[in-house]
């Protein structure tokens, strides 16, 4: 026993204080603290994405418009690479002795230990010459990816095309595209993204501290399975399609063509128009540059974007107004001297020359302007001048109806609208109660504001050939191998006219092809019932339009041609769009009394003179400006009534017994 | 022969279990630590666990053998080994092999290399311990005090050269020792004063801690106002603190490594450079942290498996603990360390001669201070200080030091009813 015996005491208390702090400590990081479990699960799990095929696309008869093919990035692990014949690896891979350089900087600036990728898409050529030397390349791999690729290379404004996934999107998604990731930038690869690109799968991975995997966590019981993309089914008739595109060959323009039965399009040019492969592969930014700058402007998809005057193809239309509000009958003559007056602004008719006396289906087959300006001033003053603007209204819903001045929703991005103007609009040009029928007279034969796409000229026709309903045209009829169709394309859209009413506008459209305007384009056995049209350009030359149906008693397809600054419609578009009937129709194209061929039409070139069309380009901008400002005041305009209408709203607020009073109603109905 | 029986009779096998059952754990958390696919047995001897099943042999070889010696030959030959020791830590500086940026390993052929401050350990508490047993030697005078303390530091200065600040700060622990044999309190007191005003001063704006000092010293002053002595020691104290206070930056800048300053930053949340100088410790607290209450089970742990805590095997060895075993797996290990620790103190207390007394408690402090340390760096308490784990880490010379320091202690309680 020692004097100092008590100390131990002190230090077998100093020692348990200090190890049982340890172990608090060691509580709480173990048990409380669930940081760490999250910390160490993000250490070793690497999610990777698996990503699905993308899913092909098919014409209405089964064959492919576009698929996709392997083609092979070259990985690269900078750990493993030893030297090596440099030299000869640029040769086969097809790249300089510095690019070299700067791609295994890169990856080894992305990491020194993982795989990354080194050279994309190497095609199965390049592939099999590199494959073979490979084991000369110590670190290098080759890594099997797809690509889409265009068989027929065609339909390339329909198809679109896919691309990286922009800042912008990765953010639209919440999260769901990564940079890198493929994404359908245009067209079908835009409008049916979610369907065709199929559902992603997930493999977590365990790796290492430096990066390396070490199989796969859990046994892959958290993995998923990529499934990929559908199948869709257009309605697109390729052998049609590149009739078209022949035809349209050196021409600015569009078809359209929709079987009137199903609202399904046949046939969706736009031209000029490029061949879809160059979208893809290593020389893809190039190619996509030198169109971005091509002044014909290829990536302008016509058949939707593109806005004309629809010009003489609207007077059916027209008429069949005039018809069904009870104003005019089939039977109504109308002397026409060559010019008609409205008040005192004169329509000039037929270049001057009297059609004479005209009914209707005359008017429409000899496309007189005096009978159509008559019947619009009819309507639009049957209640007198004071109420121009409720006749006006009423007159444009009729037009709207028929799917012009508003998107048909076809399954495709960047629809324009067309334009039918609104009463504000005429408003704002000439004063509220300042205009009248015939201020505005050339609404009548399709001129003046009116604005229509070539796809919204192809549904009018469809309508004319159904007698009054159309279905929303579309591109994609089915998807999947269990061809889902989706549901709002099989419900007839009426547009208000009594079926009765369009056997003598048919009759007139008839007689335009039998013997009027479009003779020439006349199909042997087929009677087709069209219209042609001039609608002015201010760009130069007129444009040509045709709008058809065919045949006249159940129809099988309508059609719509513009032919931009080609004059007028039965030159140029006439006879392009009757080949394409012919074509659908028959399987071939027999020969023309006319003598009209598939090759002139083919071989013609209408381009307009690029040094012109660039000057008139920057006077539409600056017009464009013009009327950008013009639409300001209309917005500004509408910005002070929706004022307006808010003061309203509150002082209506401030009444008391208003808001209960509507809700009571709502409670008793 | 009755000799004999009586001798393993007297062992303290508690002791002894202790010592097997970590020495096992151990075993086992190293062949989860650096296990091999192509080498998966446990005793393959390709690999770091089957050669820590060696060492472990050896040890209880070395123990067995420890046993059989005579008590007096070590009391005897304890100049000769601290000699030999330090000796030994001369001759590292000059040839020793560099690993890891200390010169602490002399190569003794075969393959196998030997650290000879692992041995200092012992010897300089069988010096420690013959030198304050000795008749007319008190801690309490100034010259034994000065002497003792002598021989404590000189293999910590040689140790210091190598530079192995781990080993080298494990000989403060024999503070303990100096306390229990009779030393002023005020030395632990004061210690524990100047760490923490340290820390503080690195952690706190300089003004905060001086008033701090002030308030205290008044309030001491206040309440022992009657002792005028007291009050004048109170007020020199203070102002000591204070000097030191100011000093510290200084200290911090220029008297630290680099390396020291960034391992205490990283420490106090001074700096927080997970990626780069505080890498291991993060991930060292991710292993622990995520083990939760039972663990990842053996072989399981990612952390452990997939190698992010560096030197897992070694100092980080209680990672492995923690990942695979939980918090049930701390609880026991350092269960058993208390225990142990408490077991030593229990035996120290009961010896007859001071002798036994002081090294048992030599023996209890260096194994207390290698266990805090340790774990308290793991789990980011202290900063990065390279200190093995007793029986647990991997090594045959700390496995070896720990098992030579523990069984002369029980050769000795073995003995501790003969005459030494």
């Amino acid at each position: 026993m020692n004097k100092f015996f008590e100390r131990r005491y002190v230090v077998t208390g100093i020692f348990m204080v200090i190890i049982l702090t340890l172990l608090g400590r060691l509580y709480y990081i173990q048990i409380v603290d669930d940081r760490y479990t999250i910390y160490a699960n993000s250490n070793v799990r690497r999610t990777q994405i698996v990503y699905p095929s993308r899913g092909p696309i098919l014409d209405r008869n089964g064959k492919i418009l576009v698929q996709n093919v392997p083609i092979y990035d070259i990985m690269v692990n900078p750990k493993e690479v030893k030297a090596f014949d440099t030299a000869a690896f640029c040769k086969l891979v097809g790249i300089d002795k510095e690019g070299f350089d700067k791609r295994l900087a890169k990856a080894i600036k992305y990491s020194p230990n993982r795989e990354s990728i080194f050279e994309k898409q190497l095609s199965v050529e390049l592939y099999a010459s590199f494959q073979e030397r490979l084991f000369e390349f110590p670190g290098f791999y080759v890594q099997p990816r797809t690509v889409r690729t265009y068989p027929d290379s065609t339909a390339a404004q329909f198809l679109g095309f896919i691309g990286e996934a922009q800042e912008r999107d990765i953010k639209r998604s919440n999260g769901y595209y990564r940079p890198g990731d493929y994404i359908g930038v245009t067209g079908v690869e835009k409008a049916y993204e979610p369907v065709l690109r199929g559902q992603r799968g997930v493999k977590i991975q365990m790796v290492d501290s430096r990066g390396v995997p070490k199989g796969s966590f859990a046994n892959g019981a958290f993995d998923t399975v990529a499934r990929s993309g559908e199948r869709l089914t257009s309605s697109l008739d390729i052998t049609l399609q590149k009739l078209g595109e022949k035809l349209m060959k050196n021409k600015l323009g569009s078809i359209v063509a929709i079987e009137p039965s199903t609202g399904e399009i046949l046939c969706y040019v736009s031209s000029p128009t490029y061949d879809p492969n160059l979208m893809v592969g290593r020389e893809r930014g190039n190619n996509a540059a030198k169109m971005y700058n091509d002044p014909y402007k290829p990536f302008f998809i016509r058949p939707i974007q593109a806005q004309y005057p629809p010009g003489s193809s609207f007077k059916p239309l027209s008429a069949l107004i005039g018809l069904q509000e009870g104003i005019i009958s089939p039977e109504l003559t109308y002397y026409c001297t060559g010019h008609y007056w409205a008040g005192n602004h004169m329509v000039p008719c037929n270049k001057g020359e009297a059609h004479g006396s005209v009914n209707l289906s005359r008017a429409v087959a000899e496309s007189c302007n005096g009978y159509f300006s008559m019947v619009f001033q009819k309507i639009i003053d049957r209640q007198g001048g004071k109420f121009t603007e409720a006749t006006f209204e009423d007159w444009r819903n009729n037009v709207m109806k028929f799917g012009l001045g508003s998107r048909l929703d076809l399954d495709m991005p960047a629809e324009s609208r067309g334009n039918v103007p609104t009463p504000l609009h005429y408003d704002n040009v000439y004063k509220k109660g300042r205009w009248r029928s015939s201020t505005i007279v050339s609404l009548a034969i399709g001129q003046g504001e009116l604005l229509a796409t070539p796809l919204q000229m192809a549904n009018l026709e469809c309508t004319i050939a159904n007698r009054g309903f159309f279905y929303k045209p579309h591109l994609i009829k089915a998807i999947g191998t269990e061809n889902v169709i989706k549901k709002e394309y099989t419900q007839r859209n009426y547009v208000g006219i009594d079926p009765k009413y369009f056997e003598p506008v048919i009759d007139g459209m008839q007689a335009v092809v039998d013997n009027g305007t479009g003779r020439r384009s006349k199909i042997p056995d087929i009677v087709m019932c069209g219209k042609t049209g001039t609608a002015q350009n201010p760009h130069g030359e007129d444009n040509s339009v045709f709008v058809a149906f065919a045949p006249r008693d159940n129809p099988k397809i309508a059609i719509a041609v513009v032919v931009e600054n080609s004059g007028e419609g039965a030159h140029w578009a006439a006879p392009i769009a009757s080949f394409i009937v012919e074509k659908y129709l028959k399987g071939k194209i027999t020969p023309r009394e006319s003598g009209i061929t598939v090759d002139y039409f083919a071989n013609a070139n209408r381009l307009p003179d690029l040094n012109l069309y660039a000057l008139d380009l920057k006077k539409e901008r600056m017009r464009d400006s013009i009327r950008s400002a013009r639409a300001d005041s209309v917005r500004k305009l509408k910005a002070d009534s929706a004022k307006k209408a808010a003061q309203m709203k509150t002082t209506k607020n401030n009444k008391p017994g208003s808001w209960s009073l509507l809700a009571g109603r709502g409670a008793g109905k | 022969m009755n000799n004999q029986r009586s001798f393993f009779f007297n062992v303290d096998w508690i002791t002894v279990l202790i010592y097997l059952a970590l020495c096992i754990i151990g075993w086992f958390n190293i062949h989860a630590a650096v296990f091999d696919d192509k080498h998966p047995s446990i005793v393959d001897t390709a690999t770091n666990y089957g050669k820590q099943f060696i060492y472990i042999n050896v040890a209880i070889v070395v123990a067995i053998i420890i046993l059989l010696l005579e008590s007096r030959f070590l009391t005897a030959l304890a100049p000769a080994f601290y000699a030999i020791t330090v000796l030994l830590l001369v001759v590292v500086l000059v040839v020793g092999r560099n690993v890891g940026g200390n010169q602490a390993w002399i190569n003794i052929g075969g393959g196998f290399r030997l650290q000879p401050s692992e041995f200092a350990k012992f010897a300089t508490c069988l010096l420690l311990a013959r030198y304050l047993s000795s008749v007319n030697i008190k801690v309490t005078e100034l010259k034994s005090f000065v002497f003792a303390a002598g021989i404590i530091l000189l293999p910590m200065l040689l140790i210091k050269l190598q530079p192995d600040d781990g080993s080298t700060l494990v000989f403060c622990s024999l503070i303990f020792v100096l306390y229990r044999e009779g030393l002023s309190p005020y030395f632990l007191i004061v210690t524990g004063l100047f760490i923490t005003l340290f820390i503080g001063s690195l952690l706190m704006n300089h003004w905060y801690l001086i008033g701090a000092l002030v308030a205290v010293t008044a309030l001491l002053v206040y309440v022992f106002k009657r002792n005028r002595k007291f009050t004048m020691q109170m007020i020199i104290g203070m102002v000591i603190c204070i000097a030191f206070v100011f000093s510290v930056p200084p200290i911090y800048q220029h008297v630290l490594k680099e390396h020291q300053r960034t391992r205490i930053d990283e420490m106090l949340g001074l700096s927080n450079d997970l990626r780069g100088k505080g890498y291991n410790v993060n991930q060292s607290k991710i292993a622990i942290g995520s083990g939760k209450m039972w663990g990842k089970g053996y072989l399981k742990g990612t952390q452990t498996k997939y190698a992010f805590v560096p030197e897992q095997s070694t100092d980080f060895i209680f990672c492995t603990v923690g990942e695979e075993w939980g918090f049930a797996g701390s609880i026991v290990v350092l269960g058993l360390y208390l225990f142990l620790l408490l077991r030593l103190i229990y035996i120290s207390e009961r010896q007859r001669s001071p002798f036994s007394r002081i090294y048992g408690y030599g023996v209890a402090s260096i194994l207390f201070f290698h266990v805090v340390i340790n774990i308290a760096m793991t789990i980011g308490f202290m900063p990065v200080i390279g200190i093995p784990l007793p029986f647990i880490s991997y090594g045959g010379s700390s496995l070896l030091s720990f098992t030579i320091l523990l069984f002369i202690l029980i050769k000795l309680d073995s003995n501790r009813m003969g005459i030494v």
